[in-house]
């Protein structure tokens, strides 16, 4: 299977940098995001996941 | 009564101890949710209709513009982007506003994006049945209504957009994520997808032919389920869910890896709708790896969603906008677990062009958009009136008829898809096929698709009960078109602290940046699968013996996309020896080169056609289409009669073949000056062939070109010596 996908893509110059260059692009990106989602401050997430609640406007509509 | 109305007051807020007063539009939500129901009601019956055409073909009342082929597709469309679509925008402009603390970015944006959108479904809905289509699964609609659909989502992402920029929250919360990618990569799909070549005001031709055409149409076709049916209703999900049941989302570390895991992988996996087609075998691969990644972020985000509910249960007991949502999550899980599955090449193999897919598609149509819809619309009218539901008892009393509904719509579907394949494929013991005329495999399950009617029934009825309800809510109520609420403005030059993370620092206050980087993330996977297919030569070997169609083919075939002949008839042989032996040699990617559109097919209700051409004899074909049951006892195909009194466009033949021309078609020089002759003269020795047998039509009939393109299919490749093609 290996050996088919390269014969096909051979034909581009210097095609064997591009797989690398992505992989790593988003090797770092996917690592980068699992360290920071395990390190953020948990006080700061919290509040906010607590986005969507903020009642305000509903004591508002029935003033 | 709780009126407030002072709009203006968002452009000159009212300081007060440095806190704005500002208003939520409701109006705009308001329109967009009484859109979802109509077309949600207009979309389902016209799907109640095809269904029923299924077992009762009369029901096309015999007339072109409700022929299941034509009509299809406005269900599709319908349902799609006309009762999902109106439900995205009424959750957006609800969630959007409230999420950033101002009012929509402007009025007259919101207002021109509401019209704007609802004309484009009055224009499908009057081009469709008229047969003006681009022959493309989910993109029949033709250029000048694709060229307003372009602008009009320009509106809607403006709109959208400006209201980010001057938002009083700094953080952009998730579902906010999740919009502004539904944008970019719904504007990037629509726009690669529709390039097509116009002819006429409403006739154009796709400026990619055969293979690449199928695969920048599975690319969009896929992506349209995940970046309109999905992405948008994750980012409702994430809003709604927290807001029904008053609980924050269970995991906001999870939404973050959810979403961009998410995006990055679903772009990738539209191949998996082509396996074992005349497609380049790594892209096929391509596709099913991804597909198969997909299912961490997919479940990752639907237990999100359930886990928010933990500790809540009781209450899900008791409120049937949690019931909704709770059904609707758990279908996007089982259709998001069964899509992947579907995707390994073993799976496909049988489940491809059956009912199977029909039944996956409407689990997570019918539950998850469908139900996440219903949610939202009882959660929204009640609050947007200041008022209670009407009656919990008939939303519960709705939910158990939409259930019901979605059981009786899938499990006969599974029955049938796994039933027909396997006849399909069942050989005798001396190896011949036992159901060798196709028709047999379709007459043993047309009890399911009773069944299935039956199911879409109810699900439609429970939509009636709902709107019921919702009527008697709003009569109860009084209408707040404008709510007043108040927040700081954000301070202008903010320092964030040194200890914040890059991931806030580069996305989460910055809405262009993760607009571009969301637009980068969902380019690289079309980019990869899509300019290889385009540029690398050997991806689609040319076979000599592979000519353009003449000028009659040509008509005959825009008669075939006209019909919509390809929502039930798929023209690709499949290597397998089942498919073989039942409709000849399996089909080459170097067979579709001169295909302006493809026309491969995602459904057999009828039997492939790629071989048809000199299969049958030209009388036939004449009898057949007239009606089909006197040339197959029992078919389900409904008559073509108005094939026989309309004549095709001669005039528009150079046309078509300067068009041809203008797309890589190799026709001579000069051809298109002698086209018009050359059709007329092959659809003469056409009609002296139908004379020999008795039957008198006149050559300028739609019939002659059509029974032209149905002999030529196919045949091209028989001329070369013991089908030695280069592949």
């Amino acid at each position: 299977m290996l050996k088919f996908i390269k014969h096909h893509m051979e034909t581009i110059v210097g095609i064997e940098i591009f797989p690398l260059i992505s992989f790593v692009i988003f090797f770092v990106f996917f690592i980068g995001l699992f360290v920071y989602v395990l390190r953020a401050n948990k006080t700061e997430l919290n509040l906010h996941s607590q986005l969507p609640l903020d009642a305000k406007e509903e004591s508002n509509a029935q003033i | 009564m709780t009126e407030i109305t002072e709009p203006q007051m968002e452009m000159k807020p009212k300081q007060d101890l440095g806190v704005d007063t500002f208003y939520y539009d409701n109006s705009i939500v308001r329109m967009f949710l009484i859109a979802t129901t109509i077309f949600g009601i207009i979309g389902m019956t016209v799907g109640l209709l095809v269904a029923c055409q299924f077992f009762w073909p009369e029901l096309n009342f015999g007339i072109q513009y409700t022929t299941f082929g034509r009509i299809r597709p406005l269900h599709t469309n319908a349902v799609i982007f006309a009762f999902v679509g109106n439900g995205i925008f009424s959750g957006v402009y609800y969630s959007l506003q409230r999420l950033c603390k101002a009012r929509m970015f402007s009025d007259l944006l919101s207002k021109i994006h509401f019209w704007g959108w609802q004309s484009i479904i009055l224009a499908a809905a009057i081009t469709l049945p008229l047969g003006f289509t681009s022959g493309k699964e989910y993109a029949e609609l033709e250029w000048p209504i694709d060229i307003a659909i372009a602008l009009i989502w320009v509106v809607f992402g403006i709109n959208m957009i400006g209201t980010i920029l001057k938002r009083r929250e700094r953080h952009l919360y998730v579902a906010i994520w999740f919009y502004i990618a539904t944008f970019v990569t719904v504007a990037l799909l629509h726009i690669v997808n529709s390039m097509e070549l116009p002819i006429s005001l409403f006739k154009s031709y796709s400026v990619y032919a055969g293979v690449q055409d199928a695969l920048v149409q599975w690319w969009y076709g896929h992506n349209a389920v995940a970046f309109f049916l999905t992405t948008p209703y994750l980012g409702l999900m994430y809003y709604f869910i927290p807001k029904a049941s008053n609980r924050p989302i269970y995991s906001y570390r999870l939404s973050i890896i959810h979403f961009w895991a998410l995006i990055f992988i679903y772009i990738w996996a539209g191949p998996h709708h082509l396996l074992y087609n005349a497609l380049p075998d790594w892209a096929q691969s391509l596709g099913v790896v991804f597909s198969i990644m997909l299912i961490a972020p997919s479940w990752g985000g639907m237990l999100n969603g359930l886990l928010t509910l933990r500790g809540a249960w009781d209450r899900v007991r008791e409120d049937p906008v949690l019931k909704f949502m709770v059904v609707a999550v758990t279908c996007y899980g089982m259709a998001t677990f069964e899509g992947p599955m579907l995707s390994l090449k073993n799976f496909n193999a049988v489940a491809h062009f059956t009912d199977w897919i029909v039944a996956h598609v409407h689990v997570g149509g019918l539950g998850w958009n469908g139900f996440m819809t219903f949610a939202m619309l009882y959660y929204l009218i009640p609050q947007m009136y200041g008022t209670k539901l009407y009656s919990k008892k008939l939303a519960n009393a709705h939910f158990w008829i939409g259930t019901m509904g979605i059981i009786f719509y899938a499990l006969p579907m599974y029955w049938a898809g796994f039933a027909q394949s396997l006849m399909w494929k069942q050989f005798t013991p001396e190896g011949t096929l036992v159901y060798s005329n196709f028709l047999e495999t379709v007459t043993q399950i047309l009890p399911m698709y009773m069944l299935r009617a039956f199911g879409g029934f109810l699900y439609l009825a429970g939509v009636f009960v709902m709107v019921y309800n919702l009527i008697k809510t709003a009569n109860a109520g009084s209408f707040i078109p404008n709510i007043k609420a108040q927040a700081a403005p954000l301070v202008k030059a903010y320092k964030p602290d040194p200890s914040e993370h890059w991931h806030r620092r580069i996305f989460e206050w910055r809405p262009i940046n993760l607009m571009i980087w969301s637009l980068v993330m969902v380019i690289i996977g079309g980019v990869v699968e899509i300019i290889p297919t385009f540029l690398v030569s050997s991806n689609v070997p040319t076979i000599t013996s592979v000519k353009p169609y003449t000028p009659l083919e040509l008509h005959g075939r825009d008669i075939y996309v006209r019909e919509g002949c390809y929502t039930c008839h798929s023209q690709m042989i499949r290597p397998f020896r089942s498919e073989t032996a039942r409709y000849g040699e399996y089909a080459k990617a170097g067979e579709f080169v001169y295909d302006h559109p493809f026309q491969w097919g995602s459904k057999r209700t009828g039997p492939d056609l790629l071989r048809i051409g000199n299969k049958y004899p030209n009388s036939w074909h004449y009898f057949h289409m007239l009606e089909p049951t006197s040339m197959s006892p029992g078919s389900i195909m409904p008559p073509y009669p108005w094939l026989y009194e309309q004549e095709w466009a001669k005039d528009m033949t150079p046309n078509k073949i300067n068009a041809m021309q203008t797309l890589g078609v190799p026709y001579a020089e000069g051809f298109a000056e002698e086209s018009v002759a050359d059709a007329e003269n092959q659809a003469l020795s056409i009609v002296v062939d139908l004379a020999s047998q008795g039957i008198e039509v006149k050559s300028d009939k739609e019939i002659i070109a059509l029974i032209a393109y149905l002999q030529r299919m196919g045949t091209d490749i028989s001329k070369i010596d013991g089908l030695a093609a280069k592949n």
